[in-house]
């Protein structure tokens, strides 16, 4: 399942409801990403996500189905946020529940990877000296490389 | 055919979103660029370097070669950063 929304998620709840039921389920893992209040080393006080609507649901349920084609699932879920958020806030969610742990942790290292170069985010970072674009990065690039 | 602006593109550009009909030479991404260019300094600023444009037509993402007639959804964002 794939979500875009505003709205902060609570951690506890998405990874129980994931595996309610489901007792093939061995194991979940997963990934949270956070707003950090640095960026190198300037202050950033806030972040505003930008997305593209349409787009974005596509490519991350073209990347969850990619997830599942290559790992033997019994769920998984990605939710993204967009809008303004804080230094601490969640930004990100990635989780995968399969009968065994490996293809759980190689699973959620794969979404993430492949959501970081893929889907379509941008992020305005809010520091001292005014707010600016965040560059995309090549390690990003050699991350999602690694799993084709 | 609806083009669409996002992050500093859009700053430059002035402009999130607008319906456009280019000339009909202009099949392909790059031609559409091209002509885009021409209405305007904010838009030929938003794509003096192309290595740090991307584009995607009907919401896949494409290269500057990939075709485009009337009625296509183009976006043209930066490399993207999410996660």
């Amino acid at each position: 399942m794939i979500r875009v929304q505003k709205e902060d998620f609570d951690l506890g709840e998405e990874l129980r409801a994931l595996g309610a039921g489901n007792h093939n389920i061995g194991g979940i893992t997963n990934f949270v990403g956070l707003v950090r209040d640095m960026a190198g080393d300037e202050h950033v006080g806030a972040m505003t996500l930008e997305h593209y609507p349409g787009m974005t649901e596509k490519m991350l349920e073209k990347i969850e189905a990619e997830a599942n084609e290559r790992w033997p699932l019994e769920a998984s879920l990605i939710i993204h946020r967009y809008g303004r958020m804080e230094p601490g806030e969640q930004i990100v969610l990635v989780a995968c529940a399969s009968p065994h742990r490996e293809a759980a942790f190689e699973a959620c290292h794969f979404l993430i990877d492949w959501l970081k170069t893929k889907a379509p985010f941008w992020k305005l970072e809010e520091k001292d000296g005014g707010a600016s674009w965040v560059n995309a990065r090549a390690s990003d690039d050699a991350a999602a490389a690694k799993w084709r | 055919m609806k083009i669409l602006y996002f992050a500093w593109m859009r700053g430059k550009t002035g402009i999130g979103e607008e319906d456009v009909a280019p000339p009909a030479e202009v099949t392909d991404v790059a031609g559409l660029i091209g002509w885009l260019k021409t209405r305007g300094p904010g838009f030929e600023d938003a794509f003096a370097n192309m290595d740090v444009v991307r584009a995607a037509v009907n919401q896949e993402f494409v290269e500057l070669d990939a075709p485009v007639k009337a009625g296509d959804e183009v976006a043209f964002f930066p490399p993207v950063t999410g996660g």
